[in-house]
């Protein structure tokens, strides 16, 4: 026993066997203490009734803690992959409840387990490192071979000497004494500010990210990982000597058809003016541009609208001999209505498709495209001429027959 | 009690039969029989040589680990067709082995067989010991290993969730599922003797160690009732729990459709094969550590023998699930099934196949005999056999299904490559030397359990009940 002793604690009683401890319990029990409690290195079968102990309410904490794994478990499941971010996967319903079974069975198990686990540590208020019994030198036999019964100072009906006749005429051991240690039960003072200090050491990091995450930087992101962020290649702008011009990006291969080069002239990208189709081509028309237009036009527009563009190409001559009821025949370039389009609207049904017929502005470039406007307009010009529109010097070859 | 109650209750109630505890137990020498263990100034030599090779296969472990991550998965022998190699081979392995320590824990528990408190100690140590090693495989075969994070539900900047449908993602919740709860289980039932060893140690560090995790345990009636209801009600969540985690470790084959995996019978097969393995590490590895530490009263040849029936039989279901696949195989008309079957028992990995056969089926029928199952030496030789049985059939399934599939033009041979094989090696060195120093600072047998076997813990008296 320590030199510095507190208030009394309890009085302790040491047995030899298993009966003598039951049968003593169920003789203080029978006098009516409350705060006694048996201590034995194995549990004693039956000395909760005993005692007088009622069951332990852990089963229905077991219980709360399984329910609440299965209702979030599923819960959780359809949340995220039902709801939050739902993708399918071979056909599954986003949320079935025979693909959910197994996580949430395991999440119940877990969360019952934890609830069987801190449940029983906490209603046993443990970790408790240090109780006035552990003074006792004797008492440690209580993990190995000892038998004890300690009724506690605080029972209502304690009474020092009357407690310790009780307990002594119970066993043959000597009844004895254990008070409240003389020490203060607090932490040492270096133990407390450790623990502070490492706490708020703890806090940094976490205060660091916090920090970091609302203020604007103009470093790159560290990486700890790069993972593929950074990568053995070339960035645009860069300098390479492998190639003889030094770039490291490379100028577009010819006929290479842009997307989204910079550009800015609406005319020349849309064919309009506001709203409004231009009709002037936006292009200087040049023998090489129209001839480019020649053969655009026999790659991409015969097919459908015929070499002169009366819409009787192949595709067409062959949908009317099987009568294909579906098909929507091909304009006539030489239609009135055709003829009276701004140049501006030629090009933007050749860019963008109309009715069946298909968007043509991701095969071909801008200019080429403009290029098919002016040969389109030579065609229409060709076959709508009159003899005024032949010039004088070449008139004379035609009319004569 | 009367001497025909004595001679009655010897049938119905294990405890009273003298051999569970041998010779003249009482209380105290329980204690001193298993902290003699942990207390003894040093353990005995063999203890050092065989931590000596273990803690060196650990370390090779270690190097393997570093150099797989540094380099990536190419260093194993994985590839087309067989994506899936020795890591999975070895993850369900060490995932089988692990069962056995909360089967003898739980299952044995709720069928109140009380001769697991001997043994269910250290078989949940090596239990948790062999999660270890199998939790390993998967998470460095993701080869990115630093996103390892992704397999859990934890809110990232791509704002994804895994797929819950996913038998992989089950996989997941399972196996962590059943590492956390079998750590639990086992630190609870070691907290009262975590005690006793903080009451009996002599120096300040010791009581200081096993005083910390010893939570304050004292013996109290109040807390044995809270524990008692705790364990039971673990044990009762633990064993479905048992059952669950190599069935779903069985559906990460049986949900895909590569014909010898697609299988219903694949979860009841799968756990009866985890039983049988872990039973045989159990053996494995109890029959030298009673020898080595002087536990032969406690953990008696009774306890052994028990063990080598459970694993015979056991043996004999997976052997009835041999032969039930292959009947269903050729009953159930799939062309593609058929040659999956025919192909493993007669095509390039017919030398797995047989062996297989042999070390799971054959060879454990020599425990029919009440001589070989009590025969330490050859005990130990039946329960390696099947261990390495055990390995064979996890590869047997996962390689030549994978090896040859539907399409022939992609048909393989899966070889592994020496990181594979040292890096198996390494798992295995993990494993021991965690048994080792288990074996060395914590109590190998569950001394409050055994107490309670002990006719010292039962009231004589005729109003010792009320």
């Amino acid at each position: 026993m320590s030199e510095a002793q507190g208030a009394l604690h309890s009085l302790v009683a040491e047995f030899d066997d298993v009966d003598g401890v039951s049968a003593a319990a169920r003789a203080v029990r029978d006098a009516g203490y409350k705060a006694f409690d048996v201590y034995s290195p194995f549990p004693i079968h039956g000395i909760e009734r005993s005692m007088g102990l009622r069951a332990t309410r852990l089963p229905w904490l077991v219980l709360a803690c399984g329910l609440t794994g299965t209702v979030l478990a599923l819960f959780f499941q359809w949340w995220t992959n039902g709801h939050d971010y739902a993708f399918k996967i071979s056909g599954k319903p986003l949320f079935g409840v025979p693909a959910n079974i197994p996580i949430t069975f395991e999440f119940t198990v877990l969360l019952a387990a934890f609830g069987a686990f801190f449940g029983m540590f906490v209603l046993n208020r443990l970790p408790e490192h240090h109780n006035p019994l552990f003074e006792n030198e004797r008492f440690r036999r209580a993990t190995d071979d000892g038998f004890f019964l300690a009724i506690e100072a605080r029972d209502a009906q304690f009474h020092e000497r009357a407690t310790r006749e009780l307990l002594q005429s119970l066993t043959k051991h000597t009844v004895v004494a254990c008070h409240e240690s003389g020490e203060s039960r607090a932490l040492p003072v270096w133990v407390r500010a450790s623990m502070a200090g490492a706490g708020a050491l703890a806090l940094v990091p976490l205060a660091a990210i916090v920090a970091a995450r609302y203020r604007d930087s103009t470093q790159a992101p560290f990486h700890l990982i790069k993972d593929m962020d950074s990568q053995t290649r070339y960035r645009a702008q860069a300098a390479n000597p492998f190639f003889a011009d030094g770039r490291a990006q490379r100028p577009d291969v010819a006929g290479t058809v842009e997307f989204d080069r910079f550009r800015t002239d609406p005319a020349l990208l849309t064919g309009r003016a506001g709203e409004a189709f231009v009709d002037q081509i936006p292009l200087s028309v040049t023998a090489e541009l129209m001839q480019r237009g020649r053969t655009r036009f026999a790659v991409y527009c015969t097919p459908c609208h015929g070499g002169a563009g009366y819409g009787d190409g192949l595709v067409a001559q062959r949908a009317a001999t099987l009568q294909e009821q579906a098909f929507v025949p091909p304009a006539s370039l030489h239609d009135p209505l055709v003829r009276a389009r701004p140049a501006g609207q030629i090009f933007d049904t050749i860019r963008n498709g109309v009715r069946s017929m298909p968007a043509y502005g991701r095969q071909m470039s801008i200019e080429d495209s403009w290029a098919i406007v002016a040969f389109v307009r030579a065609l229409q010009r060709s076959q709508n001429a009159s003899v005024e529109d032949v010039p004088d010097a070449e008139r004379g070859r035609l009319g004569t027959r | 009690m009367t001497a025909s109650a004595t001679t009655k209750v010897r049938l119905d109630e294990p405890y009273h039969r003298p051999l569970l505890i041998e010779g003249a137990e009482d209380l105290a020498s329980v204690t001193n029989r298993v902290c003699g263990v942990v207390e003894r100034p040093k353990p005995p030599r063999a203890w050092y040589i065989a931590i000596t090779i273990s803690g060196s296969m650990t370390l090779m472990l270690g190097a393997m680990v570093v150099y797989l991550i540094s380099t990536g998965v190419g260093v194993w022998g994985n590839n087309a067709p067989a994506f899936w190699g020795w890591d999975i081979v070895n993850f369900v392995f060490w995932v089988g082995i692990a069962h056995a320590g909360t089967l003898i824990s739980a299952i044995l528990f709720l069928l109140r067989q009380k001769w697991r408190t001997s043994i269910n100690r250290a078989a949940e140590a090596m239990t948790l010991f062999a999660v270890c090693c199998a939790g390993m495989y998967p998470a460095v075969h993701v080869g990115r290993i630093w996103v390892a994070y992704w397999l859990f539900p934890v809110p990232n900047q791509m704002q994804m969730w895994p797929n819950f449908r996913s038998p992989l993602l089950w996989d997941v919740f399972a196996v962590s599922t059943y590492a956390t709860v079998s750590a639990l289980f086992w630190f609870m039932g070691l907290v009262p003797d975590l005690a006793t060893l903080r009451d009996r140690a002599t120096t300040k560090l010791k009581r200081v160690l096993y005083g910390f995790f010893a939570l304050g345990w004292r013996g109290s009636a109040r807390h044995w009732q809270r524990f008692e209801r705790a364990y039971l009600l673990l044990a009762a969540l633990a064993t479905p729990l048992v059952l669950s985690v190599h069935s779903v470790v069985s559906f990460d084959f049986a949900v895909s459709q590569v014909s010898g995996w697609h299988t219903t019978i694949f979860p009841p097969y799968f756990v009866a094969g985890a039983i049988f393995s872990g039973f045989a590490m159990v053996v494995t590895v109890m029959v030298p550590a009673r020898e080595l530490f002087g536990l032969k009263e406690l953990v008696t040849l009774r306890h052994l023998e028990n063990m080598n029936k459970v694993i015979l039989a056991t043996g004999s279901m997976v052997g009835l699930a041999y032969a039930t696949e292959f009947f269903i195989a050729w009953y159930g008309g799939n062309p593609y099934e058929r040659f999956t079957f025919v192909n493993r028992a007669f095509g390039p990995y017919a030398w797995a196949y047989w062996i297989m056969i042999f070390c799971n089926v054959v060879v454990p029928q020599f425990f029919w005999s009440k001589r070989i199952r009590t025969n330490l030496w050859l005990m130990v030789v039946v329960a390696i056999l099947v261990n390495v049985g055990m390995w064979f059939e996890r590869f047997v399934i996962i390689v030549t299904s994978l090896a040859r599939t539907y399409l022939p033009s992609s048909w393989g041979y899966f070889k592994p490559t020496w990181v594979d094989v040292c890096t198996f090696a390494g798992t295995i060195g993990l494993f021991f030397t965690l048994f080792l120093l288990f074996c060395r600072f914590l109590p190998m047998v569950a001394i409050a359990e055994v107490k309670t076997v002990l006719p010292a813990a039962h009231a004589h008296k005729e109003n010792g009940h009320e």
